[in-house]
């Protein structure tokens, strides 16, 4: 196998694609929680995707197929290599001695979820996986993240399938059936992880968030990964990706996502017209 | 006889006003007949100043006597022997403070420009297609280095002419550190970077890509592999900010990211996959060499730039030409003058910027006049982006899992001048040990710490 050879590829829903990537040196270092930073071609952005798993020299990461970028990636197929691949990147997410613990995770971020849900399983917590999606048809990873928790919880928006309605509304249902957790992972879109975040403050339960900020290098020097914490300024590559959640402040950070979302929106436009027009309808 | 012109032979730029909208290089380097004439002012002193003022030793009167006689591969060969990256410190070293700051010549008049003559030197023989890259045999024993920036690849020129096997590590999917990311191609052309980086590729050192230590692999797992000495040149590391509020708004850069994405992403190229703002009026806070690779950067973009640095024009720690280029461009200095907060609009987007007036008191502890707040005289700027070029902190991650490294009290690796640390057979130089500095004094580390890698590895045996 060749370095960054795709050698695994594997379609989760229209829009959701998984890649299991030979990089040996990374996988054997790579724990739940951390990320990577890869280049299709030598012209391309940086981008971080979060390692679902990391095993037989294979990282696997799952992507959606949101921007310029991550349509580029989804036209490589089993065989081929990427440009760059760099990890293990941020601090692994701390799983040991919580006891009962609720991990959310919504809709891509349920890969995210999975590893640490497992993490924390191994770990010898209990672990109750609460997964939301908006409909049936796009629920992916349910049988691994069966086997990742104590007790799986799909939720749906349109209630589809499982719980009808967000990741939130299970998890309160669940503290109010009388569940005492000693811990919350939220780990999904921003809107998701702020409402989580207000919920467990309620209940007063500490919960950790995955952030997922723009970020370049990814190894501690541009500072574009900055969030403000509980009043101070930290990097999510360095200090992160997880962090207090009750601290983290959501609205900033929503607001820096959204700094270049027309320049994105156009590059996406240029790549769909590349691809040819049957694309833009799928 | 020495030429007696009393100011150096200028070097032809790009008229201010067309530059200012390009990103191609400013200075265009001297003519043969340029460089000779220059060459020729040097006077030949009997303990030559310039030479004491020189990181890395260059016997500054040996190559100009050959450039003075038009032996340009001469010239060369005794520059390319004492400094492994020639056209890059040609380029960019404060020569000011150094070599030319000691310069009989600039007691009456202009210095030599020793940079300028060594930058033709080096891009002459680049035309010629000479590369000084010859190497002892292979010693047999392997030294890896961390960081591939001026440090890290002087280090490891260095060990590679001596017969060592020496692989560069580099986080960054290309190598120059700071030259690559850092400095603008329009003060320090990429090509020239990996001219640079190629010549250390043919002398056999192996750079590997994508590789960030304390991550992928700690420095104890690098002994494991067989290496007898690390030489850690890992950079400076996270960019500072002010502590005032608004510093989170959308429109608020670090100068490094900022620099990032127009330098190592070519975000300013059309058609490039990594976005940057298109700002109308950009402040950028700070006074150094990196506030004004940002500002210039920030013009070229397209907008009003303004420097906004606490305290007075005698003061900025930017090479003397940096503030000349940037004015000439038209960067406008808000001199003792210092932020307080940043507004945003109801977006998040930054608005405008508050400032306050300053003025110099008594030295501080660098020997600078201390800038003391004038009372009462806050006032507001219109801005749409605020790019923060005060210096780095260091970086932790390459030396993460390495126990019993000690650190300085800013956490930076404790070093001494020839780049020792507290572990047996770990070195480090550079940014990584000095905190922010220049290219030039982390080419003389990286140069140092070679040779007490060679006397290390040679003790062992």
């Amino acid at each position: 196998m060749k370095q960054y050879e795709i050698v695994k590829k594997k379609v989760l829903t229209p829009e959701i694609s998984q890649i299991s990537v030979y990089a040996p040196l990374i996988a054997a270092k790579a724990k739940a929680g951390q990320f990577i930073i890869l280049r299709v071609d030598g012209e391309g952005e940086r981008i971080p995707l979060t390692i679902s798993s990391a095993e037989n020299d294979l990282i696997t990461v799952i992507y959606q197929k949101v921007g310029a970028t991550t349509l580029a990636l989804d036209q490589l197929n089993e065989g081929d290599c990427l440009h760059d691949f760099v990890g293990p990147l941020g601090e692994p997410t701390h799983v040991d001695g919580y006891g009962r613990v609720a991990v959310l995770g919504g809709g891509l971020g349920c890969a995210i979820a999975l590893p640490v849900a497992k993490a924390l399983h191994e770990a010898g917590n209990q672990v109750d996986l609460i997964g939301g999606f908006k409909t049936k048809d796009i629920v992916i990873l349910e049988e691994e993240m069966s086997k990742a928790c104590t007790n799986l919880y799909i939720c749906t928006d349109d209630g589809s399938y499982g719980f009808s309605g967000f990741v939130t509304g299970k998890l309160e249902e669940l503290i109010n059936s009388g569940v005492k957790y000693d811990h919350v992972f939220a780990i999904g879109p921003l809107m998701m992880m702020k409402f989580a975040c207000k919920l467990t403050e309620k209940f007063n339960i500490p919960t950790t968030v995955s952030m997922n900020p723009i970020m370049i290098d990814g190894t501690g020097m541009c500072g574009g990964c900055r969030l403000t914490v509980g009043g101070e300024v930290k990097f999510a590559c360095v200090d992160g990706p997880d962090f207090d959640g009750h601290q983290v402040d959501f609205d900033e950070v929503i607001a820096r996502n959204a700094t270049y979302r027309e320049f994105e929106a156009e590059r996406k436009r240029d790549h769909l017209c590349r691809l040819g027009g049957g694309a833009l309808n799928g | 006889m020495a030429n007696m012109q009393m100011t150096k032979t200028p070097m032809p730029e790009q008229d201010p006003q067309v530059r200012n909208h390009n990103f191609l290089e400013v200075a265009q380097g001297y003519t043969p007949e340029q460089a000779v004439n220059e060459a020729q002012r040097c006077i030949h002193c009997k303990n030559p100043a310039c030479v004491t003022g020189c990181p890395v030793g260059i016997p500054i009167p040996d190559f100009l006597a050959k450039v003075a006689e038009k032996d340009f591969a001469g010239a060369y060969e005794i520059l390319s022997n004492a400094n492994a990256l020639p056209a890059i410190s040609g380029r960019v070293c404060p020569q000011e403070n150094q070599c030319e700051g000691k310069c009989v010549r600039g007691v009456k008049g202009e210095p030599v420009a020793i940079g300028r003559v060594e930058r033709f030197v080096a891009d002459w023989a680049a035309e010629q297609g000479l590369a000084n890259v010859a190497t002892a045999p292979k010693n047999g024993h392997k030294v890896a280095v961390i960081g591939s920036g001026p440090a890290g690849l002087t280090c490891a020129g260095e060990l590679a002419r001596m017969g060592y096997s020496v692989t560069v590590f580099e986080a960054f999917h290309t190598a120059g550190g700071v030259l690559t990311y850092g400095i603008p191609e329009f003060r320090l052309p990429k090509a020239i970077v990996a001219r640079e980086v190629d010549n250390l590729v043919k002398m056999g050192v192996d750079i590997e890509l994508n590789m960030v230590i304390g991550k992928i692999l700690t420095i104890p797992e690098i002994f494991e592999r067989g290496y007898e000495a690390v030489f850690i040149a890992s950079g400076a590391g996270l960019p500072m900010f002010m502590k005032i509020p608004g510093e989170g708004l959308v429109g608020v850069y670090s100068a490094n990211e900022y620099l990032t994405r127009i330098n190592l992403m070519k975000a300013y190229k059309e058609g490039a996959e990594t976005p940057i703002l298109h700002n109308k009026k950009v402040a950028v806070v700070g006074g150094g060499n990196v506030a004004m690779d940002a500002a210039r950067c920030a013009k070229r973009m397209g907008a009003e730039v303004h420097i906004v640095y606490r305290r007075s024009e005698a003061e900025l720690p930017a090479r003397a030409e940096e503030v000349h280029h940037a004015k000439e461009e038209g960067i406008i200095f808000d001199l003792l003058t210092n932020p307080v907060s940043i507004e945003g609009d109801e977006k998040g987007h930054v608005q405008s910027m508050t400032c306050i007036r300053m003025e110099l008191g008594e030295p501080d502890a660098s020997g600078r006049r201390r800038p003391v707040p004038v009372e009462g005289s806050e006032f507001k700027v219109d801005v749409d982006a605020v790019i923060m070029a005060l210096g780095t902190s260091p970086n932790p991650m390459s030396t993460k899992g390495t126990e019993g490294l000690e650190k300085t009290r800013k956490g930076c690796v404790a070093a001494d001048e020839s780049g020792k640390t507290s572990l047996e057979g770990v070195f480090a130089g550079g940014d990584a040990a000095t905190g922010a500095a220049t290219v030039i004094l982390a080419m003389g580390a990286g140069k140092h710490a070679a040779k007490s890698i060679d006397e290390y590895i040679k003790s062992k045996q």
